[in-house]
């Protein structure tokens, strides 16, 4: 990438980057931008913890506080945590199972433009001082309630983010049913590519329900609907169904993802193969469908009766045990092993405590009578940090460190990520260990302050001292990624030398067209494979060198998105404003307009000639 | 080595212990010192729960420390390829049963508890002369405070729920305005206050509150509920079964009891005047409420405002407070619904502070 840019100008550069469909590059772009609003939610969670610092702190006023806990939880599952992990399958996926890019590349790029749109949208609510504050659950008889537009900025800029998350859902699922390459059979495919594969059908299905509730939520508040107003024979409860019919899926959709990063990260710092892939898979699997089954044991003191209460509570328990056969595989991945401890491996010993911890809390949480004790108190905050930080957050950060070389051709510093592991690591458990106690101790979550005497100022204390670690671990992780960037010592194919599957067989970063010839795939774990039969290139080609197809870039997905985000502030202002009904009429005919744009004009793409790629392959060799 | 090891163990076993026997809480609002029925099934709950997974952990951490410890590629040297072994049924099949196991472990208790705590089939039974076998309390929460209402006997009080000891007390939950959840840590798991249903549970109080460092339980709302959801707090006072029989008829006799416009006392006065129209000063309430408003509802009852632990809920019980109170509600409880007084000279201040903190009915 940056040899192209460096021979354009800015407005050429930039216009690449706008028009590009190509997946590594959005991947990229996911992967920055997930980052910024990681920052940010990290922020706002920094000043959640430095209100609670001491009781009756007045630094943060309640309303604010509200804000606060509501954007940090909007932000770090949808804007952060997904985006971040799409980057990652974005990059990698393909180049797992040997495709050229995702099934459909304009797709790839109109999911993220709404991702990023609707993530602007979500936050321009700062600037306004009209922010949501009903709780990322945004629980409808408060959320329907909330003065000002707030809310209404959550519904609509959630609903264009989301909208792009389903696409790229999608386009995931297709590309790895099509896409693979010649021998990569389902049983062969890298647990990564798997846990993307199950994720991507569970965004398929719990997408549309967060969509349906969106839009009630919108209807309520701007256009008069009564869907959830219990006056008008409208319900509450409805809503909570909805939104944890998509939620729990959510959280599965989070965690399968780091999952599969550490099924790839364990085997190659170990030297060792996957232990029991086959029951990897279908533990995978079992989870992807029983995180569908147990949505109400979010809502075990709703009310909804004790027969449903019960089956609630076995089924939530019957998910430890697809998720305890990964872990003792993950153990004896490296058992008998040859282990490396580089910094991903570092991140990946530090997740199994961390979310064994976070996995047996939540079984203890599926005890529903105990639940109603441990729901809405500091113990729920406690265990949901453990999976979602200690789960995810270790998964991403591993694979920040393992698949940087592979993104932008140059390593991370290992002495800093090490530094960062250890500062975040102390910091996690220290912020959320104690949060547990808080919960016992009778604290419920979503205060905003809490009186002396209660005995809860010691842990709150300690508590923020962690967070206070974390937010270092983050700035040194910072620090690297800009020193290594300025640098810019280039790696060759596998920096990590024990690198097993496909995409440590491309160059780091691939070419833009990934594979000169697709390969052929003997077994699992195929660049191993090969490596261990002397050949040194990783790759069986499956094809000779021929002319390759390839799609034009279009800034057709920007502009669509760009016309979506307009008519939410339209639809937001139609009833106040003069301009509002104009503008939402606007915004949602440019976006038809860029839509039949692209219908009406073919665009075929273009081939890489034969002779161009070899002098890829020519290059290269030149360059080791 | 060996010896180091081992003492090692001792002060870490010790540490833990230690660490756990402080970290109980205050026994006010706790939950691992359960003061009733309910929160002790709870608390059985959470200890056999704890146990299950503690075992889990345990086995989790030897097998990682070892394989940390033995297998380090620094041991086995940089060429070593270990054999690539596909998995082992056995052993799958054994960490696939064992969980069931475990988790059928819990679950049988969990469904045990679930029907036994959800039960309130006896809740509207009566005895052969037709009275109600069990106290019902309505509990309406609203924004950002606890109405407290007694059915059965015709009472109706507000902030601080009164209960007698050692006995079921049934609960019929609403909320009037948003979702509150209604939560006594010490006493018992939470249960929703939903706007549109009747959330019904049972809970016992098992402990004197008198005996209590604070003299009452402290109950939570556990539902955001919008700015002052942190400060929705309420309280609870457990009587034995004859002074709660003594403190219904106190409350029963307040009936008549109003606030004169034309009183001597010029607290009394300026109540009727500026507060009586949210206020009311009798705990004599509709038998037949259940989330219907009814004359005096819209603030919290005030009859037994000079008997209460907390001023709003949770500020300091004195005439300072009220003080500050009154003159800027927003202040103190962003978003809640009581209009400031700020017009009132100090005198007026201190007759309206000393009437309402001599609205008591204990002796």
């Amino acid at each position: 990438m940056s040899s192209v840019a460096q021979k354009k100008g800015f407005g050429a550069w930039l216009w690449e980057w706008l028009t590009t469909v190509d997946h590594k590059k959005l991947g990229i772009l996911y992967f920055l931008g997930g980052g910024f609003f990681f920052v940010l939610g990290g922020i706002e969670a920094m000043l959640i913890r430095i209100q609670l610092l001491q009781p009756e702190s007045d630094l943060i006023s309640a309303g604010l506080f509200n804000q606060l806990i509501t954007m940090h939880g909007t932000t770090m599952i949808f804007l952060a945590a997904m985006p971040i992990l799409f980057g990652f399958m974005n990059v990698i996926m393909p180049l797992q199972i040997g495709a050229r890019d995702l099934a459909f590349p304009f797709l790839n790029s109109l999911g993220f433009w709404m991702f990023m749109f609707g993530g602007l949208f979500l936050n321009i609510s700062w600037f306004t001082g009209q922010v949501p504050d009903a709780g990322w659950t945004s629980y409808t008889s408060l959320a329907i309630t909330s003065p000002g537009h707030g809310m209404d900025y959550y519904a609509i800029g959630l609903q264009i983010a989301g909208a792009g998350s389903l696409m790229t859902g999608i386009n995931f699922l297709v590309t790895i049913i099509n896409m693979r390459a010649p021998g990569m059979t389902y049983m062969r495919m890298p647990l990564f590519t798997w846990t993307t594969f199950i994720a991507s059908a569970m965004i398929l299905f719990a997408f549309p329900p967060l969509t349906v509730g969106l839009f009630f939520l919108t209807f309520d508040r701007l256009f008069g609907g009564n869907f959830f107003d219990h006056t008008m024979g409208g319900n509450t409860i409805i809503w909570e169904h909805i939104f944890w019919i998509f939620g729990h899926p959510e959280v599965y959709i989070l965690i399968l993802p780091a999952f599969g990063i550490f099924s790839e990260v364990f085997p190659t710092f170990a030297r060792k193969r996957l232990f029991g892939y086959t029951s990897m898979v279908f533990a995978t699997v079992l989870i992807g469908f029983l995180g569908f089954m147990v949505w109400a044991h979010h809502m075990f003191t709703v009310g909804l009766g004790s027969t449903a209460n019960a089956i609630f509570a076995v089924a939530t328990m019957a998910i430890a045990v697809p998720t305890g056969v990964k872990i003792f595989n993950w153990l004896l991945t490296m058992w008998g092993g040859s282990i490396k401890v580089t910094t991903p491996m570092l991140y990946a010993i530090g997740f199994i405590p961390s979310f064994v911890m976070g996995g047996v809390t939540g079984v203890m949480q599926g005890a529903a009578p105990l639940d109603y004790q441990l729901h809405d108190s500091y113990f729920i905050v406690a265990h949901f940090h453990y999976v979602i930080v200690g789960g995810v957050v270790l998964g991403i950060l591993a694979a920040t460190h393992y698949w940087w070389p592979k993104m932008f051709g140059t390593m991370l510093n290992e002495a800093l990520g090490k530094i960062t592991f250890w500062l975040f690591f102390i910091g996690f458990h220290l912020t959320f260990l104690i949060q547990h106690w808080l919960g016992f101790w009778g604290m419920p979550r979503r205060v905003f302050t809490y009186m002396d005497g209660q005995g809860w100022n010691l842990a709150n204390y300690i508590s923020t001292v962690g967070a206070f670690f974390m937010a270092a671990g983050v700035i040194v992780l910072v620090i690297n990624a800009i020193m290594t960037t300025v640098k810019n010592e280039r790696v060759g194919n596998d920096p990590w030398e024990d690198g097993r599957t496909l995409e440590w067989a491309t160059q780091s970063p691939p070419l833009f067209y990934n594979f000169p010839q697709t390969p052929l795939v003997r077994g699992l774990d195929t660049v191993w494979l090969e490596k261990q039969e002397g050949n040194k290139s990783g790759i069986t080609p499956a094809v000779p060198i021929q002319d390759i197809h390839m799609p034009n870039g279009s800034i057709i997905p920007f502009l669509m998105s760009f016309g979506l985000f307009i008519a939410g502030f339209g639809a937001m202002f139609r009833l106040e404003t003069a301009w509002g009904l104009p503008l939402l009429i606007f915004g949602l005919l440019w976006t038809f307009v860029t839509m039949s744009l692209r219908s009406v004009k073919d665009d075929l793409g273009y081939y890489v000639s034969k002779e161009e790629i070899l002098q890829d392959i020519k290059h290269e060799g030149g360059q080791k | 080595m060996m010896k180091g090891f081992k003492k090692w163990r001792l002060f870490a076993l010790l540490t833990a212990l230690s660490i756990f026997l402080a970290g109980c809480g205050q026994q006010e609002l706790s939950t691992l010192l359960p003061a009733g029925e309910v929160a002790s099934d709870q608390f059985f709950l959470l200890l056999w729960s704890s146990g299950i997974m503690l075992f889990v952990i345990l086995v989790v951490v030897i097998i990682y420390v070892v394989a940390l410890i033995r297998f380090r590629r620094s041991k086995l040297g940089e060429d070593h390829i270990p054999e690539q072994v596909e998995g082992s049924s056995t052993l799958e099949l054994v960490w696939t049963v064992i969980p069931i196991l475990l988790v059928l472990l819990l679950a049988v208790p969990t469904v045990y508890y679930t029907y036994k705590l959800g039960n309130v089939s006896a809740m509207g039974e009566v005895d052969e002369d037709g009275n109600a076998e069990n106290l019902v309390v309505d509990v309406t929460a609203k924004l950002y405070w606890w109405e407290f209402d007694y059915p059965q006997l015709g009472v109706t009080t507000a902030q601080e729920l009164i209960v007698p000891l050692d006995e079921k007390v049934y609960f019929n939950l609403v909320a009037a305005d948003v979702k509150h959840s209604f939560w006594i840590p010490a006493v018992g798991g939470k249960l929703d206050n939903n706007v549109e249903n009747v959330n019904k549970f049972y809970l016992s109080f098992e402990k004197d509150s008198r005996d209590l460092d604070e003299g009452v339980f402290f109950g939570k709302c556990a539902e955001l509920c919008g700015p002052s959801h942190a400060l929705m707090d309420f309280k609870v006072k457990t009587l034995p079964r004859d002074e709660f029989d003594d403190w219904v008829l106190a409350m029963q006799d307040t009936e008549a009891v109003t606030a004169d416009a034309d009183s001597a006392d010029q607290g009394e006065a300026l109540f009727a005047e500026s507060c009586i129209a949210c206020h009311a000063v009798s705990g004599a309430g509709d038998p037949d409420y259940m989330g219907v408003e009814h004359a005096g509802a819209v603030g919290p009852n005030l009859t037994t405002f000079g008997d209460r632990n907390r001023v709003a809920g949770f500020m300091d019980h004195d005439e300072e407070s009220l003080k500050n109170w009154i003159e800027d509600t927003q202040k103190y409880k962003p978003g809640n619904l009581m209009p400031s007084f700020t017009d009132f000279t100090d005198e007026e201040m201190d007759a309206l502070t000393g009437y309402l903190m001599g609205l008591t009915i204990e002796e």
